[in-house]
């Protein structure tokens, strides 16, 4: 059963009548449908191409956010071998919207992390939707020490609505423990490249994407805030989303633009809900990619040339 | 309900109201409401003397009393590009820029300067609340950017004033680009074995507390300032819950280990002088009167 968005519902109906066809024809043997079923299919196929040809900043938020997206696990179980994970901020507790740990990558060990938001109710609450905690953020600190002092590389996958904004959080230092892991990513003498492959949810996608090399799924989102929480703010009505995304520039095709992420992925048609296999795989080529640029780099290096580039952003504008 | 309370009382305010408060020589204190005759409180450093009450102050007041003398030379900031976004919510984001550089007589919400406190050079950076609420955009990146490399130059410490209600929503994804590239200013700092102060003021919240706020070698908040990531307001819609009192408020956050000190506004400039020269090895500031400043330093800019 997929899951159709709002802007999707033609496309439902469409691939529904199909549906109910063939399904009406498996109980009738004397029917034939496959004209008919044929016909729809290809309607919906258009349909698709139409749809996400040129999908609005809003309509990419909620793909992004699709509940059948693939999600850090996925990439983690599908790209990676002799994964084994690492838990625990050795302070308080191990937060589970974080998943992190030694792995191997086209068998190389690397450190990979990122934020895992969960794929049925339970793991959702169990992995807070992808909404880290200071545990989650000193995790990642004390797991890129690790691939540091280790000369591992290290993977980020980045797909979180945001840090958690709870009580607990606040008095544990979420606001110290982002800032701490920003500066960790700074501060590593290896190779260190990010992949935004959902959400790129604020202060809690920073802390693990100030990478070397930042890539983006052509219909994620990387942004200030989530366009429900900028409309709130600034049209004083968060039913302005729509108005908001778009002022927003959250898309991966603007970002690039801005010089704020170095590749685009593209997404199968559909999106990368509808073609997990295939996305995952695109996102295993770039990830090799950006590594391969970087290998060979001295320590010095790499630290320059993630300063290099984070102290030159903003020097481009959204029209040039 | 009648004639008494309809008409007569509202036309009695209004005119005490108004012979209260004539061309803003006094000031209305938000806290306790006592009526502060303006001297008084900039004497004060914008504190209410009847209650404590810390006020906004501009960074410019802030460095006057601040500085010896209340000499400083302001460090020019680098410009950034106007408009990166082409922004539009209700209003256009040059249009509001504009508005708030009329109403503060300020170019954008950090300013950066060089100076001695107690015979100590220092260069200081202070966020300016009143200028879109001090918020986070490409300038003040570029500004504590600046900073730094002034400090680094000088081999002097920083001292940095945030006040902010996070990042600038106009420069969208380049205002969260800050967090990254003013914490490589403080790794500037950290390398060159500069100390890096941290003042925290009402309010420090969002991006700007996620980044530089929290990487001083020593915090010290203002009394009673917010300090945050998340808003009160957002937390309680988040676990639908009433915050405790006091919740994320600078002595909540000392007793929950994010500071060093609480101090007033009174007091910071003292105790400023104090750590830096220790940190910096050197002697004890001198007591009392201070001879004149030398006369061959520039004066202020004027504002």
């Amino acid at each position: 059963m997929t899951h159709y968005m709002d802007f999707e519902r033609p496309l439902a109906e469409i691939e529904g009548k199909a549906e109910e066809l063939r399904a009406l024809a498996r109980t009738n043997e004397d029917m034939d449908v496959s004209a008919e079923a044929a016909a729809l299919d290809s309607k919906a196929a258009s349909l698709l191409t139409e749809l996400y040809k040129s999908l609005t900043p809003w309509r990419k938020c909620q793909v992004a956010r699709h509940p059948e997206r693939p999600h850090c696990r996925d990439y983690i179980e599908a790209l990676f071998t002799d994964f084994v994970p690492l838990a625990g901020d050795r302070n308080f507790a191990d937060d589970h919207a974080v998943m992190g740990g030694l792995a191997r990558f086209n068998d190389q060990p690397v450190v990979v992390i990122g934020h895992e938001k969960g794929s049925d109710t339970k793991s959702r609450i169990d992995r807070n939707f992808g909404m880290a905690r200071p545990e989650g953020y000193r995790k990642a600190v004390r797991l890129m020490d690790l691939a540091g002092r280790f000369g591992l590389p290290v993977i980020t996958l980045v797909d979180t609505p945001g840090a958690y904004p709870g009580k607990g959080a606040e008095e544990r230092g979420q606001s110290e423990a982002i800032a701490r892991s920003t500066e960790k990513c700074l501060q590593i003498g290896v190779p260190l490249v990010s992949v935004i492959i959902g959400e790129g949810g604020s202060g809690g996608a920073v802390a693990f994407a100030t990478a070397n090399r930042v890539a983006m799924l052509e219909h994620s989102v990387y942004s200030v805030i989530t366009p429900e929480g900028c409309a709130a703010i600034l049209w004083k009505d968060a039913e302005k989303m729509r108005e908001a995304a778009e002022a927003m520039r959250l898309t991966a095709q603007d970002l690039r633009k801005l010089g704020v992420t170095d590749m685009t992925i593209p997404e199968p048609l559909g999106g990368a809900h509808r073609h997990p296999q295939e996305t995952i795989k695109a996102v295993g080529a770039a990830i090799a990619d950006m590594l391969k640029e970087l290998s060979g780099k001295k320590p010095k290096a790499l630290i320059d040339d993630r300063r290099r580039k984070f102290l030159e952003i903003g020097s481009k504008g959204i029209a040039a | 309900m009648n004639w008494i309370t309809n008409y007569v009382r509202p036309r009695i305010n209004s005119i005490f109201s108004r012979r209260e408060t004539p061309d803003n020589l006094w000031t209305k204190c938000p806290e306790c409401g006592t009526m502060l005759f303006h001297r008084e409180v900039s004497e004060n450093l914008n504190v209410c003397t009847n209650c404590d009450h810390h006020m906004h102050i501009t960074p410019r007041a802030r460095f006057e009393a601040l500085f010896d003398g209340g000499i400083f030379t302001e460090v020019k900031v680098p410009a950034s590009k106007p408009d990166p976004l082409q922004f539009r919510d209700q209003k256009k984001y040059p249009d509001r820029l504009k508005a708030a550089q009329k109403q503060t007589g300020e170019s954008e919400a950090m300013l950066v300067a060089c100076g001695e406190i107690g015979r100590t050079p220092i260069v200081a950076a202070a966020q300016d609340f009143s200028f879109m609420a001090g918020s986070m955009g490409m300038y003040v990146g570029n500004a504590i950017i600046a900073a730094a490399q002034e400090a680094v130059k000088l081999k002097r410490p920083l001292i940095l004033f945030s006040a902010a209600g996070g990042a600038r929503m106009q420069e969208g994804i380049l205002s969260l680009m800050q967090m990254p590239r003013t914490t490589v200013a403080v790794q500037m700092l950290k390398e060159a074995g500069l100390p890096y102060i941290v003042v925290l003021t009402h309010p420090t919240t969002g991006g700007v507390t996620a980044s530089y706020a929290m990487l001083g070698d020593v915090h010290i908040a203002e009394p009673n300032a917010l300090i945050c990531f998340a808003g009160p307001r957002v937390i309680e819609q988040t676990i639908r819950e009433k915050l405790p009192e006091g919740f994320q408020r600078a002595e909540y956050l000392l007793d929950h280990g994010m500071l060093d000190r609480v101090t007033p506004r009174t007091q910071l400039r003292d105790e400023l002088i104090s750590i830096t020269r220790m940190l910096l090895g050197q002697p004890p500031a001198i007591k009392g009167d201070l001879p004149a400043p030398k006369t061959d330093k520039t004066p202020p800019e004027a504002p």
